[in-house]
């Protein structure tokens, strides 16, 4: 059995078999999944929020975004010998854990963020093998880039496997 | 405006913050403790400025199924709020309520929720209104939403609004207790802008 590695909030690790990496409670943020199907480098973000170009202030955690977390992962895995081309994603999260009867852009935010990701993965020519996102439920995850099995918990709401 | 960056500000901010946070959860006790007609002690809340991957253990571990109440805050000041307790906490509450009409267990009927809901709603308004009163600002909740599921994930819906300025997130925990221990925690959650208007209402300059 190898390592599992945990992933905070706004954060980003890549991965080599016999470890697995995890994330845990994911609301409205998005898990997002990457592995080489050839060398199995894997790893796995936890973004927070849809693009950093929207913020003025500036930002010193890349992970944070869809756009620049993505791409770090992608760059950090190229490091452990990952190639683009052989990339393939899984994703999940992006929740909406309370139903409020306003639907600012704010409550929004999960739906938006499952949105930048999709888009910034299509930009880098990743594709997305499978997703869960949506919903009102949070979702822990665990990716094997070994075998790229993406095991999703819920509190409740079952277990399974993408 | 719109500069304040949490991590940068001054010990007496956090003081102001500290205190505030100290008399919202003081008034909310008492209101609670009126409603459930029992005397309910409370420990002088502790403020952390915390970072996003610590939010989850901060408040009893990621996957800790836990209760939140949401609400959205208009007015002079503009944001959300957040309290949240554990399963345990928040059926202790209900039963209080509804004697022996709790189940036990992590599931809540709908019985339970509506009861959590009303308790939540209680609660966060006082800690409002005595916001508005110390700071001379209006504010208007709105009507709030329950939820209940891991800790981290509930967590990350204020921790997504504190994102937005920067890599920390502001929580205060409030432990008060009957005849057992209650675990509460309040994430109030304003907008840049109010963060500002609450500091020199009450005469701080950032």
């Amino acid at each position: 059995m190898g390592e599992v590695i945990k992933v905070g909030m706004a954060d980003l690790k890549t991965c080599c078999p016999p470890n697995t990496v995890t994330t845990l409670g994911l609301g409205s943020c998005v898990g997002v999944a990457i592995r080489d199907t050839s060398n199995k480098v894997g790893g796995l973000a936890h973004v927070m929020l849809p693009d950093s170009t929207a913020i003025k202030n500036s930002q010193t955690n890349i992970a944070k975004f869809a756009d620049t977390g993505i791409v770090e992962l992608v760059r950090q895995m190229e490091e452990l010998g990952a190639v683009r081309r052989r990339m393939v994603a899984k994703i999940a999260g992006g929740a909406m854990m309370f139903s409020m009867q306003s639907k600012s852009s704010a409550m929004q935010v999960g739906e938006r963020n499952a949105q930048a990701v999709k888009d910034k993965l299509k930009e880098l020519g990743i594709p997305i093998l499978a997703e869960d996102t949506g919903l009102n439920y949070g979702r822990t995850v665990i990716f094997d880039p070994e075998t790229g099995d993406f095991v999703i918990k819920t509190a409740g709401k079952g277990e399974k496997v993408i | 405006m719109g500069d304040l960056n949490l991590a940068q500000v001054s010990e007496q901010y956090y003081d102001v913050l500290k205190e505030l946070g100290n008399i919202g959860a003081g008034n909310a006790m008492t209101a609670l403790s009126q409603m459930l007609n029992c005397k309910i002690d409370m420990r002088v809340p502790k403020v952390e400025l915390l970072e996003f991957s610590q939010v989850g253990e901060a408040v009893g571990g990621d996957e800790q199924i836990m209760v939140g109440v949401f609400l959205g805050v208009e007015g002079d000041i503009t944001g959300s709020m957040l309290f949240l307790a554990e399963v345990s906490s928040a059926k202790h509450l209900i039963d209080k309520i509804m004697p022996g009409m709790t189940q036990p267990g992590n599931e809540f009927s709908e019985m339970e929720l509506s009861a959590m809901q009303e308790i939540g709603n209680i609660i966060t308004g006082a800690y409002l209104n005595s916001l508005a009163t110390i700071t001379n600002l209006t504010i208007f909740p709105s009507p709030p939403a329950l939820t209940v599921d891991m800790a981290a994930a509930i967590m990350s819906v204020p921790a997504i609004e504190f994102g937005i300025y920067g890599d920390n997130i502001l929580l205060i925990q409030s432990q008060f207790f009957d005849e057992v221990e209650i675990d509460g925690y309040f994430v109030l959650v304003p907008d840049i802008e109010s963060y500002e208007r609450i500091l020199s209402s009450l005469g701080i300059s950032v």
